[in-house]
């Protein structure tokens, strides 16, 4: 491998010398620049707006890489796993954070100043972006999953909304108020294959009706009647009641239908709020109301937790000007200059207690407690009824679980639009999760 | 053809002009619409147009940087890739030799690989040359896979070419080199031309390598349209004009040199 | 026509050959040698815990899955698809354009505009502005007809992706076959067209065969772009829904980058190139011998 790698380098300078005379180098780099990967939710977007004041403040430059989440996980997985060192900062989830901090691939982050105060991010999301008892990356937001409704369509129809809706209750108002003739659709529920889309949602379903992905001994349970109650439950829900194409909705299309008034009900992240409680972006911010997530047999991982949240990888040659950009960035002050430039509903819910003890964001979210309360008692030690070797609500926090998760969205989506049947898209995605854990030796 | 069929062809002929136009007039009117008017159903054609997608891109991303890295990328590739392969194609055309077939094939076979297969070996390479966002990897590696097409077009127009002029040059004195520059080359160029104008559309669209071998100082226009694609909320009118600034470069070129592109874009099936 | 090798050039051509020879063979051997190792290993790049030499077994995994004779058939139709499509639309096309009428060049620079466009926002478009069965613009005209809406990616996912990659390419076989054509001897037209043969005969008869030649080397070159259709795929369907659009790039691509299983991929990636050579082997071939090459 290294002997390859020498030939090339001796073959490749040749090559080179033609497109290097043309090119010169772009590898010139002052000390004080360091690169962002960030995906491009409208959060993260606001936050490459304002760094502009941080860069002024320290007198270092950002250069900022900006992608769509799925190109985003790849780009940068490819980067640490071979510890390419192209980024000095990283946007990562809470499924990775603790995965990789336990390799670590990631910068420890302690010693953060007391004027960062620590103590004011939710224990539970620090928690959860820690392994072995280290801190490896600061939240930048957090979410959980409610349900969403329209209030005028639930009055008109004489419908009330119980503080704690059940999933038969959700499928009878679905019916009601499913309307096909003007493109008013009962329930909108992700369908887009993916592990961080329609699994997202899915998993939360299969826990309350009991289920589970993995016993004890790491066997997939995906045969299992709970998981077949709950895909059926999922798809017929869908068939009657949904929009077409539902299977290419993910996050952002769902938001968009329901900004637009296509939806009665949505059940997803809650930092979809901000955006329909905005009268610029949504035809419907004063009709939209929100309750709990739905839940079916048990209340156990019904609603999910999940946190964007920013880290340094250990092959940064910056780590203490990215330090500092990462305290500026989760900071209690700059979630102020987000809601004095655009308004306190927009800033970036979930991570800290002081944001939910400000009257001007409770007034502006009306959202606010109900998203903290679903933040604070989402478990994700005791995602299932049954024990279960793993973390993660809506996720299995192991590195496999991107695979199997893709693999298993996809027979889903194909039993959603009729391609395979429930009993057949189960069946394959137990002998393909099977498989996976057999090779990676969780199993004999 | 009499008067009748040919008005009914030319109708067929115009329509079908249109129709497959249509995607992109529909994009470039979507771009100037409001979010809320871009999903409008029944679909609005006439509105009030408004500048605001753009004005939101140029504040958002560079949006020159990255044309521009697409520029050098696309230009320095064409050359690169022309320096090996006008030499190569000479030779075949002009000396073929027994394996000459077998080797064309051997190349055009190369083009064939999924790049995202050898993704992981690539990524190792380019780090530890120190290649990683630069545009000299991406000009390597762009060159690399465009290059058994550019051999195989250049061969093909070679091939046309009379060989007695070469001969006779051989045999005024002239060496090979000199034989290509100042003979070959004049009488070649349209094929020249067309085969650099593929080479240039092929580069400035390829978005897997662009993507994964870039991070931000070699970041092209692929990578620009994946910081624009499925954003939250609504997001049809700023993605189109996103996708109107990423093609229209390459469109408006494409539209001045396709007389030049037709000319050249045989790969010898003209006889 | 064809020509007979100079015989008195004592020309050595090797270090013509050599650079772009040396270059393609670095450029496919260095990747390809790791890869076949990597095929051989135990190599996740999210669990470097996991590593070791794995045998055979990422290629019996793979061959084991009952996916992989769907995938591997989904690449082939997506190729065979879109060549009937393209070649057909655009002998068809050419024909027309090789008429001279008003306004000519223009309609020509509409017809070829999609080949400029890059894969993935032609992609964009046709999925969130045409084809999206709420928003889109069919599903209005259906609405507006009266007509069922029409679910693209959900119902009728290769259908799509056939039509979106058709519209991508039918331009390139356009331009081919028009080239072709306007080098038919226009005396051969007149002969024919006085003996009484209509427009219809004169494309079946004389225009067809005398694209011949044409139509291989588009054959050949779309083969080649089209087994690699990956950006169309990956921004619509993802693949789905099921296996219905995943073709063997894709599934490289889900082991590589979603599973981050380099392994399995690489098993992916081998069968891939053997693939990709049976097929040089005879298409290409078959090909290049009509072209005399």
């Amino acid at each position: 491998m290294r002997h390859h790698a020498q030939g090339m380098k001796h073959a490749a300078a040749g090559l080179m010398l033609a497109g290097g005379l043309l090119l010169g180098s772009s590898a010139a780099t002052t000390a004080a620049t360091i690169t962002i990967a960030t995906v491009n939710n409208s959060q993260m977007v606001e936050m490459q707006k304002l760094s502009t004041q941080w860069e002024k403040e320290t007198g270092n430059k950002i250069n900022w890489v900006v992608l769509e989440e799925n190109v985003l996980r790849q780009r940068v997985t490819t980067d640490i796993a071979t510890h390419g060192g192209q980024f000095d900062i990283l946007t990562i989830g809470s499924y990775e954070t603790p995965i990789w901090g336990k390799q670590n691939w990631l910068v420890s982050l302690d010693g953060f100043p007391a004027s960062y105060d620590m103590n004011d991010v939710f224990p539970s999301v620090r928690e959860a972006l820690s392994a072995n008892g280290k801190l490896y990356a600061v939240p930048f937001y957090a979410e959980s999953s409610f349900t969403y409704y329209r209030k005028d369509l639930f009055d008109k129809a004489g419908l009330t909304m119980p503080s704690q809706p059940k999933y038969d209750e959700v499928r009878t108002f679905a019916e009601k108020l499913t309307d096909r003739a003007h493109e008013q659709y009962g329930i909108c529920l992700r369908g887009k294959p993916g592990w961080g889309e329609n699994m997202a949602y899915l998993d939360t379903l299969v826990n309350t009706f009991g289920g589970r992905w993995f016993d004890e001994n790491w066997k997939p349970q995906l045969n299992t009647p709970a998981w077949h109650q709950a895909v059926s439950f999922y798809i017929d829900m869908m068939h009657k009641y949904g929009p077409p194409g539902a299977n290419s909705n993910g996050f952002n299309e769902n938001q968009a239908l329901f900004a637009t008034g296509h939806c009665a009900m949505w059940i997803d992240a809650t930092s979809g709020a901000g955006l329909l409680y905005d009268r610029k972006q949504s035809q419907v911010a004063d009709k939209v109301a929100f309750t709990a997530a739905p839940i079916a047999k048990v209340p156990n991982g019904a609603h999910w937790f999940w946190s964007w949240a920013l880290a340094i990888p250990e092959s940064s040659k910056n780590v203490a000007v990215a330090k500092s950009f990462l305290q500026w960035s989760t900071s209690r002050a700059y979630i102020e200059t987000v809601g004095k430039t655009d308004g306190w509903t927009v800033v970036p819910p979930g991570t800290r207690k002081s944001t939910y003890e400000n009257p001007q964001y409770l007034k502006a979210a009306p959202f606010a407690d109900f998203v903290k309360n679903a933040i604070m008692t989402a478990d994700l030690n005791h995602p299932t009824a049954e024990k279960v070797p793993y973390t993660g609500i809506q996720y299995v926090a192991i590195p496999e679980f991107q695979a199997i998760g893709t693999t298993v969205g996809q027979m889903i989506a194909g039993a959603l639009t009729g391609q395979m049947s429930v009993d057949d898209a189960l069946k394959e995605a137990q002998a393909s999760v099977a498989a996976t854990m057999q090779q990676a030796g969780y199993t004999q | 053809m009499s008067k009748a069929p040919l008005r009914i062809a030319v109708a067929i002929a115009w329509l079908a002009a249109l129709l497959n136009f249509f995607p992109l007039a529909w994009m470039l009117l979507a771009s100037f619409k409001t979010e809320v008017q871009a999903i409008a159903s029944p679909p609005l054609f006439f509105f009030r147009p408004t500048l605001d997608n753009y004005r939101g891109i140029f504040a958002q991303q560079d949006y020159a940087s990255f044309a521009l890295n697409s520029i050098v990328i696309s230009l320095a590739t064409t050359l690169l890739m022309l320096l090996l392969a006008v030499p190569a194609a000479f030779a075949m055309a002009f000396y073929p030799g027994a394996k000459t077939r077998d080797l064309l094939l051997w190349m055009l076979s190369t083009k064939m690989l999924p790049a995202v297969g050898v993704l992981v070996p690539i990524y190792l390479l380019a780090r530890d040359l120190h290649l990683l966002d630069t545009l000299t990897a991406l000009v390597i590696v762009n060159t690399l896979s465009n290059l058994p097409i550019a051999v195989w077009m250049l061969f093909t127009f070679f091939r046309e070419t009379p060989k007695d002029i070469i001969e006779a040059s051989r045999i005024d004195g002239a060496n090979v080199l000199q034989t290509i520059f100042l003979v070959l080359l004049p009488l070649v160029l349209p094929g020249i031309a067309s085969t650099s104008l593929l080479s240039i559309i092929l580069c400035w669209n390829e978005a897997f390598w662009s993507l994964n071998l870039s991070a931000h100082n070699a970041a092209p226009l692929t990578a620009f349209i994946a910081s624009f694609s499925a954003p939250q909320g609504l997001f049809w009118a700023r993605l189109s004009a996103a996708s109107v600034l990423a093609i229209a470069p390459i469109l408006v070129f494409g539209w001045i040199s396709q007389r030049q592109l037709v000319r050249g874009l045989t790969f010898g099936a003209v006889k | 026509m064809q020509r007979k090798p100079a015989k008195a050039a004592r020309v050595n051509t090797f270090p013509l050959l050599a650079p772009s020879v040396l270059a393609l063979l670095v450029w496919m051997t260095v990747p390809l040698a790791i890869t076949v190792w990597f095929s051989f290993r135990r190599y996740n790049l999210l669990n470097p815990m996991l590593h070791g030499f794995a045998g055979f077994n990422n290629y019996r995994f793979l061959i084991a899955d009952p996916a992989l004779s769907h995938i591997l058939l989904t690449t082939i139709v997506l190729v065979v698809a879109i060549l009937a499509i393209t070649v057909s639309l655009g002998a068809v096309m050419a024909a027309l354009f090789n008429l001279s009428f008003p306004g000519r060049g223009i309609a020509r620079v509409l017809m070829i505009s999609p080949f400029f466009v890059m894969p993935t926002v032609s992609a964009l478009i046709w999925k969130n502005l045409l084809m999206h069965p709420v928003n889109g613009l069919f599903a209005a005209i259906a609405r507006g007809l009266g007509l069922p809406v029409i679910d693209w990616f959900g119902s009728l996912p290769l259908l799509s992706i056939i039509i979106i990659v058709s519209w991508e390419w039918m331009p390139f076989a356009f331009l081919i076959l028009l080239t072709a054509l306007q080098s038919l001897d226009q005396e051969q037209l007149e002969a024919a067209r006085l003996d009484g043969a209509g427009p219809v005969a004169i494309f079946f008869h004389i225009q067809i065969p005398h694209m011949a030649r044409a139509i291989s080397v588009v054959v050949m070159m779309e083969t080649i772009f089209l087994l690699g259709i990956f950006a169309e795929i990956y921004v619509t369907t993802a693949g789905g829904p099921g296996i219905a659009t995943t073709n063997l790039p894709f599934l490289i691509y889900q082991r590589a980058l979603l599973a981050f299983n380099v392994g399995s991929a690489s098993a992916a990636g081998v069968i891939a190139i053997v693939l990709a050579n049976i097929i040089a082997a005879f298409l290409i071939r078959t090909i290049a011998k009509r072209l005399d090459v």
